[in-house]
């Protein structure tokens, strides 16, 4: 059985050839329409011995990247853009320093569906409870897009139990705190702690939001209740039958045919019962906050070890959590070179780069499963430059 | 709103046509001159107004029948404001009161909105299309076309809307930043990021569009602060009026080593709001506390007077029969803790949450153990809890139909142990809020009095529920 090198001893290595800098810098530069944007954007990181800096930031890529090959961070989290310079936050006047603006994100976390989840609990999660994260994508997905209207949506795997969601939009950057609470609230259908029972009601009439999303579960449901058995146990059927209104007559095991009754305000039982156990649960505070500081795409999860990649949606279905790179795999594809195009794409590279150093980087992570990834990221980059391409030309006057 | 006939001295102001309607958005502040005593009897007003505001917010549902006839009832009795213009003049002094601190602002903001929603609401339907028309609200209604292309969309957005609705009244296409409320509560139709409001339901934007215009203002108020305070007449009253609103903020310093940690479980049964012993008692099942679970309890400790050492205690004690090690806990937990008794960071003292807050902000999700009982549980569940902790039936009754004024947990905590050991200083503890009172007529000290330790009363009876036998 081969050992895995311990994390300290690959993060060096994944910082200084593997870390997709430049990817990572067009992002945050935001095409460099808002001045200061990326020196004014707060970084922490966290380093060996749970070690916890806050309020980083870096005047170029090149900066950036000194400073991260050096500190070697075990997580990267990314905080708001501020008014001014975060690495400087004490030398400003008491007051002034305060975080303008950020992405709008969302965080969907495995453990917050343990009571409705019987396969695994806490930070487990295996090919059967994902489902719930396909579901949460799709759901929130399409809302963000067709009811809000954004359209530079980035998924991550979060590397271990969970997705996170960075909605770039500039509208989106500018919400104000309520906006954010306004919207995750909006996106909230599952409600109540350790005290509630039922914790979604639905009384009509019911709103397109709700449909669209009912929508998506009907079409995960069946197989995903079989797959977790949500009837198979005496004990899961009796926190089924909970949430069941009295009256409804009989479920026949292993099958969700109910025979329901008349009464107006229980007519909507069933599609409840498909919402608590499938329907996305989000943090509402990590969205709420403009200054709330998020685990940043490519970070490494420092207890699983895998990259915490961009989710294609274009082939959803068949994202696998356990087939996402680790940073120890990657860092031992570097030494094999992968066969067949890639080399003849290297042989291209070398013609148009002059810069060594960047010629071997780029190939660098080319040569590995991160590869598709970094890919996606920089269609999903393509995307929103034609945003900022619009916004350059307006503030020159040319347009 | 109503405008008695009282008896009093008609200042013939040459604003009077300003004043033609009562309701307005108070962007332009009063220039005329008021003598001392009516500064103060209208700021004091106001404030008693708005607190009324509050506590009828509360305890019924905003705009219901019941609120609208309680809000009209308690309006008369306050006779206030007697004329358009100490309305206008009232608000403007509050503002100076209420902007220095995020706290002040979001309640004084809060309260003026929900007033401004009771009053646009009590408009006709004329005087209220004139009143939008009057201060330039112009948003965009929809093509006819497009009604009909979206007219299912519409009616099953918007509870009570009807297709006949639709086709007769005007749709506006308003940006969703606009419109905050209505889309928090999914009240309306949101597509590519806009929200479409039926020419009825436009009160919501307006409300948005004052309390976004009030909130700039205060800001700016806050800066010319300075020279208000140098005048040495008003100093005095505004800080007044700012604290009448604080009220007792159970702030630790007067109460830290009055309790030990061997005592927390019998005080928890005996002296514990339902929400706190929900929470002492989840600590201690499962060692563990999540984040918002932490603060309210951790805070509420503080209160009662644990000191921030037995605190560490306390928390760590349970942490580490937990999943976490005493490494752990020292690097991950104490920070907060110490932050909460302000030892860290901004080095704020935090002060323990009253129960408007614990209702209002961060309700309880998955795993969590926070917030209010009454208003976060199942009916059912709640019902079960009082039993289980020895409520008589009747005393469920009365608990689901009580309008007695519990406005903190800490004030839960403070009256039981006075009940408990005799009701001796019961009365000294009371005057502390009612300093506003000091300098108000004799009649008006002595009812609020009376009703504070009426409410007492009350809160004597429902103690003993609570008590284990």
């Amino acid at each position: 059985l081969e050992t895995i090198p311990p994390l300290p001893d690959l993060l060096p290595l994944y910082y200084r050839r593997l870390f997709p800098f430049s990817q990572y810098y067009r992002w945050l530069y935001y095409g460099g329409v808002q001045k200061n944007y990326f020196q004014n954007r707060e970084f922490s990181f966290t380093l060996k011995d749970d070690i916890y800096v806050r309020y980083q930031s870096f005047s170029s890529q090149a900066e950036l990247e000194k400073e991260i090959q050096k500190m070697n961070p075990y997580k990267i989290d990314i905080g708001a853009v501020y008014s001014h310079k975060p690495n400087q936050h004490n030398t400003v006047k008491s007051g002034t320093f305060h975080a303008l603006e950020k992405e709008l994100v969302f965080d969907i976390d495995m453990t917050d569906y343990d009571d409705v989840r019987t396969c695994c609990s806490a930070a487990d999660i295996c090919s059967k409870c994902w489902t719930l994260m396909t579901i949460a994508i799709r759901i929130l997905d399409r809302a963000l897009r067709d009811d809000f209207g954004f359209q530079h949506l980035l998924w991550v795997y979060s590397g271990r139990r969970g997705v996170h969601c960075w909605v770039c939009d500039e509208a989106a950057r500018k919400l104000s705190v309520a906006a954010r609470s306004a919207v995750a609230e909006y996106l909230t259908l599952v409600k109540g702690g350790e005290e509630t029972v039922k914790k979604v009601v639905l009384t009509d009439p019911i709103h397109p939001f709700i449909r669209k999303s009912l929508d998506v579960v009907e079409k995960y449901f069946t197989d995903y209740a079989h797959e977790q058995a949500i009837l198979g146990h005496n004990k899961s059927v009796d926190k089924v039958l909970a949430l069941v209104p009295e009256d409804i007559l009989f479920i026949v095991p292993m099958h969700l045919h109910i025979f329901s009754g008349d009464d107006k305000k229980q007519q909507y039982f069933q599609e409840e019962i498909m919402l608590q156990y499938c329907y996305p649960r989000l943090d509402v505070n990590v969205s709420k906050g403009v200054n709330h500081l998020l685990k940043s795409p490519f970070s490494v999860h420092p207890k699983t070890g895998r990259i915490s990649v961009p989710i294609d949606l274009k082939e959803l279905d068949k994202f696998d959590p356990f087939a996402v790179p680790t940073i120890s795999l990657i860092c031992e594809e570097l030494d094999q070179p992968r066969t067949g195009e890639k080399e003849s794409e290297d042989k291209k590279e070398k013609e148009n780069e002059n810069n060594a150093t960047e010629r071997r980087k780029i190939r660098d992570y080319k040569r590995t499963s991160l590869a598709k990834y970094v890919k996606y990221f920089d269609q999903f980059l393509d995307g929103i430059a034609c945003t900022w391409k619009g916004e350059l030309l307006k503030k020159s006057g040319m347009l | 709103m109503e405008f008695s006939g009282r008896k009093r001295k008609i200042h013939t102001s040459p604003h009077a046509e300003h004043y033609a309607h009562a309701l307005q958005f108070y962007e332009q502040p009063p220039t005329e001159n008021i003598c001392l005593s009516e500064f103060e009897t209208f700021a004091v007003d106001r404030v008693k107004l708005l607190k009324t505001v509050e506590n009828l917010g509360l305890s019924y549902v905003k705009m219901s029948d019941d609120y609208n006839k309680k809000l009209n009832n308690e309006a008369k009795v306050l006779n206030f404001p007697y004329r358009p213009d100490s309305d206008h003049i009232s608000h403007f002094i509050l503002r100076l009161a209420y902007c220095q601190t995020e706290d002040l602002r979001r309640w004084f903001i809060q309260q003026e909105v929900d007033l401004f929603r009771y009053r646009f609401n009590d408009l006709g339907r004329e005087q209220k299309l004139e009143f939008l028309h009057r201060n330039n609200l112009q948003y965009n209604a929809i093509s006819d076309k497009e009604k009909v292309a979206l007219k299912d969309q519409l009616i099953s957005s918007s509870y009570g809307l009807s297709g006949v609705t639709i086709e007769h009244q005007d749709f506006y296409k308003v940006p969703f930043q606009d419109a905050l409320d209505l889309v928090r509560a999914r009240k309306v139709y949101l597509q590519a990021g806009y929200v479409y409001i039926p020419h009825q339901d436009i009160i919501t934007i307006v409300l948005n569009d004052f309390r976004t215009k009030l909130s700039k203002a205060l800001a700016l108020t806050a800066r010319s602060l300075p020279a208000v305070h140098s005048d040495e007449r008003l100093q005095p009253l505004l800080n007044h009026l700012s604290h009448a609103y604080v009220g007792q903020d159970y702030s630790f310093q007067k109460n830290v080593g009055k309790i030990s940690l061997e005592q927390i479980d019998s005080l928890s049964g005996k002296s514990y709001p339902l929400c706190m012993r929900q929470l002492h008692q989840a600590v201690r099942e499962n060692h563990h506390l999540r984040h918002g679970g932490r603060m309210q309890y951790g805070l509420f400790l503080k209160g009662i007077g644990l000191s921030l050492e037995q605190a560490l205690q306390f928390w760590k004690s349970e942490f580490i029969r937990g999943k976490v090690d005493a490494d752990k806990f020292d690097k991950a937990y104490a920070y907060s803790i110490r932050h909460m008794f302000g030892k860290e960071g901004k080095r704020t003292d935090y002060t323990p949450y009253s129960c408007m807050k614990v209702i209002l902000s961060n309700p309880p999700s998955q795993g969590d153990h926070h917030g209010c009982p009454f208003r976060h549980s199942d009916p059912e569940l709640l019902k079960q809890k009082l039993q289980f902790y020895k409520v008589s039936p009747s005393g469920i009754e009365q608990v689901g139909e009580s309008n007695f004024s519990l406005n903190h947990p800490n004030q839960y905590f403070i009256e039981s142990q006075r009940v408990l050991s005799g009701g001796k200083d019961i009365k000294r503890e009371m005057e502390t809020p009612q300093r506003l009172q000091e300098n108000s007529a004799g009649s008006t000290a002595a009812r609020e009095a009376a009703n504070a330790s009426q409410d007492l009363a009350g809160m004597t009876d429902l103690d003993s529920i609570f008590q284990d036998p």
